[in-house]
């Protein structure tokens, strides 16, 4: 099924009364691997949240593949950051990746045999079937964020929300993830992933949100990505990347 | 030895017995939820916020347990309004509010004339327990090993990762207050046992013991309902061998246990933490 896999009318978000996102509206086709960048405080991952309803919006109206957010919440898989997670928490890696399999399973069922094995194939496919018996904590930041995009795989989606995946994940792990992330587009997903710097977006990503509160820009990598553009989102902090020398 | 024999003889220390294992269990099993969750203070809170209702209850003639409910629940609303409502924080709300429902708790029972009971129920009085109170335990000890074992999944996840429990549809703020009522339950059966005061030690200090020692939710909840029964017995012995508060003797019996984790627990001890160290530097040398 085509069409807009996410179409955003008119969002707004604040927090008792600072405007955190100020009128958005966009359309993003299934099939995308988009970018949310923009500066520091721009309310990237505000807007993620609000776009989910986990955090409630002032005015605007979302739909997902042409539906509410709540007809379709068990389609979505969603990645929170790193450092909103309790990682001493007593769950092993192959226990955090079967909650993946959660949303399918009936009130009062527990995962089944098949459901760990299907937490397994996940765990491989992000290279971290080694490590299933251990804690969560045990692991290196690149290697917890594999295993909640494992999560993520097993929850079975069409569409992939990440917020700041990058964060403190080493090379080999951030390549594994985008490896996977464009796997999963080229096999008709949707993926959103907020992005904290600028430095590989054009890589990554084939569609771009610039967000600095408004949307200032949308599109493709080549139309977003250009000096003027990037310029408006990043006002102030530009003049100073000019001084150390670093251009775009 | 003589302690056995006079369970054997005496009808409420049988009483005592049963009605402490089975606070033990859910104070061990719930305490899981509350310490992972880091909502050891709302435990001690909500555990204070029951003395209004008990008293009200006291004086309506009903039984303690409606009331109870009633005033904790009503607590724990009122702590999340005041924090989503305004800039003040958590555990400040926490303690505005709690503070102020066992205030008012100590007015209703000192007008009421009843010092002897205020003691019991701050102190507990784990010898005096009724037939009556122990069917009262033992339906909410049912009531909350079913839940726990129904809704464990979604226990496990709204503990574990909140917002991906809300992505995916969980009603995360009514399991919240579904736990907080699974609390208020736990803290009116503790009442005779260990009374208002102590109870948030039985919820957090065997089960914080159980988290020192396993690396698996289900593991844990057993160990700290274990944890629960071993310190219940062993607190029963002394505080009817030497005649000493119940509450007490329980509360220093699991605080007990919880040094040897702390101290010799395999993996997270502190003895073999340091030795582990000490070796690793010897081997640098």
């Amino acid at each position: 099924m085509k069409g807009p896999a996410i179409s955003i009318q008119d969002l707004h978000v604040s927090y008792y009364g600072n405007e955190a996102v100020k009128g958005v509206s966009l359309s993003v086709e299934t099939g995308n691997l988009v970018g949310i960048i923009g500066p520091n405080g721009a309310g990237k991952s505000t807007f993620l949240k609000a776009m989910l309803n986990l955090i409630p919006k002032d005015k605007g109206d979302v739909k997902v593949m042409g539906r509410t957010i709540k007809e379709v919440r068990k389609r979505i898989a969603y990645v929170p950051q790193r450092n909103d997670i309790d990682w001493d928490f007593p769950i092993t890696v192959l226990d955090a990746v079967l909650i993946g399999t959660y949303p399918h399973l009936k009130l009062f069922r527990r995962p089944k045999k098949k459901d760990k094995e299907w937490a397994m194939q996940c765990l491989q496919r992000v290279g971290m079937q080694d490590f299933s018996k251990r804690q969560i904590g045990e692991l290196s930041g690149g290697q917890q964020q594999r295993v909640f995009l494992a999560r993520a795989l097993a929850q079975q989606a069409d569409l992939f929300f990440l917020d700041e995946p990058f964060v403190g994940v080493d090379v080999s792990s951030e390549e594994t993830i985008v490896k996977i992330l464009k796997e999963l587009c080229r096999q008709g997903k949707t993926v959103i992933v907020v992005h904290h710097d600028l430095s590989k977006a054009n890589d990554y990503f084939n569609q771009l949100i610039l967000l600095n509160k408004e949307l200032i820009g949308f599109g493709t990598v080549e139309e977003v990505f250009k000096p003027e553009v990037i310029k408006k989102a990043y006002k102030g902090q530009f003049a100073f990347m000019n001084e150390i020398g670093v251009s775009l | 030895m003589a302690f056995i024999e006079a369970v054997m003889q005496y009808g409420f220390l049988q009483k005592a017995l049963l009605t402490s294992v089975m606070v033990g269990i859910i104070c061990g099993v719930i305490g899981c939820f509350i310490i992972l969750r880091g909502m050891a203070l709302m435990g001690d809170a909500i555990s204070h916020a029951v003395l209004p209702g008990v008293a009200i209850s006291y004086m309506l003639g009903i039984n303690f347990f409606f009331g109870a409910v009633f005033s904790g629940v009503l607590t724990a609303i009122a702590i999340g309004f005041v924090s989503q409502n305004s800039r003040i924080k958590h555990d400040t709300s926490i303690g505005i509010m709690f503070t102020a429902a066992f205030a008012s708790g100590i007015i209703i029972i000192t007008m009421l004339k009843s010092s002897t009971d205020l003691y019991h129920i701050l102190f507990g009085n784990v010898l005096a327990v009724r037939s009556s109170d122990m069917w009262i335990t033992l339906g909410i000890s049912l009531i909350v090993i079913a839940a726990v074992y129904l809704f464990y999944k979604e226990l496990l996840v709204t503990s574990f990762d909140e917002t991906m429990a809300a992505a995916y549809g969980l009603p995360v703020r009514f399991i919240h207050y579904f736990l907080m009522t699974l609390l208020t339950m736990v803290t009116v059966a503790s009442l005779q046992t260990v009374g208002i005061v102590l109870v948030v030690a039985m919820l957090i200090t065997p089960a914080a013991a159980a988290y020192l020692l396993t690396e698996r939710l289900w593991v844990m909840i057993f160990l700290a309902a274990g944890i629960g029964v071993v310190s219940s017995i062993v607190g029963l012995y002394f505080s009817f061998t030497y005649n000493l508060a119940s509450g007490a003797t329980i509360v220093m019996a699991a605080t007990s246990i919880f040094v040897l984790v702390f101290l010799f627990s395999p993996k997270h001890g502190l003895v073999w933490k340091t030795l582990r160290v000490k070796k690793k530097r010897a081997s640098l040398v």
